[in-house]
């Protein structure tokens, strides 16, 4: 029988070993507050977001940024989500450059933000139906496997037909990391997925990422402000600050590179600052940078 | 082979999914639409009735026709705002959902997840259409069109909307560039491209700068060869002369439309602009 899936990864060349590799990756943003003194007229202020953030992931590898609002975290993962276009460096996924090849890089990554973005009227099974085609499965292929991964996710099948508006936040990320698993992705970008959650609905979206480490062959780039998750999900723990990867190792290396009792304390040793200080930027820059 | 059959598949099923999507999103808010339509056939309304009220006035005309000419007016006015609206949607709502990024990284590629977005706006604009010409001119004013070619009519509307979804390809992009005014650009194209086509009045009315214009606006052939149909009872092989600039418009309004919605989301990817704004 013909397979879609099959047919178009054929298209796709898999690299083996290397999952994600970024080399020198530059992003800036144009600020949008006024002028100092001393610019003159013109003079375009820039702000740099990622400054020549360099590493690589191995496939299957978990993978924690740790970094304050503002560290450039989900700058990264927008870049590798070809969202962006970078000022400098390169990312590769698979081998496919995020600019140059990014039809092929978008067949094998996905993502879960923060927020879980849905059409709020429709319900989580026409949210999932609806982007499973633009990933090319068809209504065939998705009538079985919609019920099917929400049962995993753990979201009550009497809920499916429910609008998104009528669920609490939990839920609601539990279907956005239904969307992204729908589609078998490679690559898994979570950008803070438990943020905001309360704490049986952070615990349920961690055991499940666990899980999705264990038994797939995913790799996963997770961004957090959680000390604990980075720790427990992550093969690895990057300290992003300012736009700089300071440090990647395990957390236990981290720790001890540092002389560090706690991933906390070892990230204040690298910043200098508390983890839970914030930036001091305005909205609009965060909204960008964050 | 294979891979290229795979992938060509893929996009067609993506492109069903942008019309899967349009046709959830029109179930769940289809009250809201109600209304709206009922708001459109009060605009139309007044609009024929001024046909009725220059009789009224001593005028001399003949008002059957004229009713009709208005009324054609102002159905290709409303189905052009309903084609410019669900193109400009393409961004402007999925920025308020929080949708856009993962529609914009998703591998289904941009010219087909236009078309997608534009066949449900003819589909959907054209059921609108027929409703409200038929609402407007036969239930509300029993207009006698003994000779009418409706087919043809629908047919010349039909090319037309090619050209009309390349145009709201590049008016699309305006949302994405400002999330906060980008959107009303999209009126300004709509009544802009309107007036001068000659949506209530014959194109020669207009200043001669006007009437160069209408010559490169697919309204201008859209209306004339609806007219023709309605009025004149012209089949659709008499129709050729406006089919064909059409045809032509259209060959180029779309691949136009792609490269401009191309810039416009590079200029995005660079300065950060998709993402949610809701």
């Amino acid at each position: 029988m013909f397979d879609i899936q099959e047919a178009v990864m054929e298209a796709v060349p898999v690299q083996k070993g290397v999952a994600v590799e970024v080399h020198e990756l530059r992003k800036e943003f144009r600020r949008k507050d006024s002028r100092k003194r001393g610019e003159k007229r013109g003079e375009r202020r820039f702000r740099v977001a990622l400054d020549g953030v360099s590493f690589t992931m191995e496939k299957g590898e978990t993978v924690a940024i740790l970094g304050q609002n503002g560290s450039g975290k989900s700058t990264l993962v927008r870049l590798l989500s070809t969202l962006l276009l970078p000022d400098g460096g390169y990312a590769r996924i698979l081998g496919h450059d995020v600019v140059a090849d990014h039809r092929a890089v978008r067949r094998v990554v996905n993502r879960v933000s923060v927020e879980a973005s849905f059409f709020k009227k429709m319900s989580a099974a026409e949210n999932l139906s609806y982007a499973a085609r633009y990933y090319g499965m068809t209504g065939k292929e998705t009538r079985a496997k919609i019920p099917e991964i929400l049962e995993r996710v753990g979201f009550p099948s009497d809920r499916r037909d429910e609008p998104m508006e009528a669920l609490s936040r939990g839920m609601q990320q539990k279907v956005a990391l239904a969307r992204a698993l729908l589609t078998s992705p490679v690559v898994l970008l979570l950008d803070e997925p438990t943020t905001g959650l309360d704490p049986r609905s952070k615990l349920e979206v961690q055991e499940f990422v666990r899980e999705i480490r264990d038994s797939h062959d995913s790799t996963i780039l997770l961004c957090t402000h959680d000390l604990a998750e980075a720790e427990v999900l992550a093969d690895r723990v990057g300290i992003l600050d300012r736009g700089r990867l300071l440090a990647l190792e395990s957390a236990d290396a981290i720790k001890q590179r540092y002389e560090a009792e706690t991933l906390e304390e070892a990230f204040f040793a690298a910043t200098g600052r508390e983890f839970e200080a914030e930036e001091d930027e305005d909205d609009d820059d965060r909204e960008v940078f964050a | 082979m294979r891979a290229m059959l795979g992938t060509m598949r893929a996009e067609l099923v993506g492109a069903g999914g942008v019309v899967e999507r349009n046709a959830y999103l029109t179930k769940r808010y289809i009250w809201w639409d109600l209304a709206w339509f009922v708001w459109t056939v009060a605009n139309t309304l007044t609009i024929v009735f001024i046909a009725k009220g220059i009789e009224a006035e001593g005028g001399t005309l003949d008002v059957e026709e004229t009713m009709t000419t208005l009324l054609i007016g102002a159905v290709v006015w409303a189905y052009l705002g309903i084609l410019f609206e669900f193109l400009m949607e393409t961004v402007a709502w999925e920025r308020w959902e929080g949708t856009i990024e993962y529609t914009f990284m998703a591998p289904l590629s941009r010219a087909m997840h236009l078309a997608g977005q534009g066949v449900f706006a003819v589909l959907y604009g054209m059921l609108r259409a027929t409703f409200l010409f038929v609402i407007c001119g036969f239930v509300f004013f029993d207009l006698s069109m003994p000779d009418a070619q409706f087919f043809a009519a629908f047919v010349v509307l039909l090319v037309a909307s090619v050209s009309f979804i390349g145009i709201g390809m590049m008016m699309s992009v305006l949302p994405l560039i400002s999330p906060e005014k980008g959107t009303q650009l999209g009126f300004v194209a709509q009544g802009t491209l309107l007036v001068v086509s000659g949506v209530y009045y014959p194109v020669d009315v207009l200043p001669q700068w006007m009437q160069w214009i209408a010559t490169i606006s697919p309204a201008t052939y859209a209306l004339d060869g609806a007219r023709s149909a309605i009025l004149e009872g012209e089949p659709l092989t008499a129709l050729w002369g406006d089919i064909w600039p059409l045809l032509v418009i259209g060959a180029v309004s779309v691949p136009l439309g792609l490269w401009v919605f191309s810039r416009g989301e590079t200029y995005a990817k660079r300065h950060g602009k998709l993402k949610r704004s809701g």
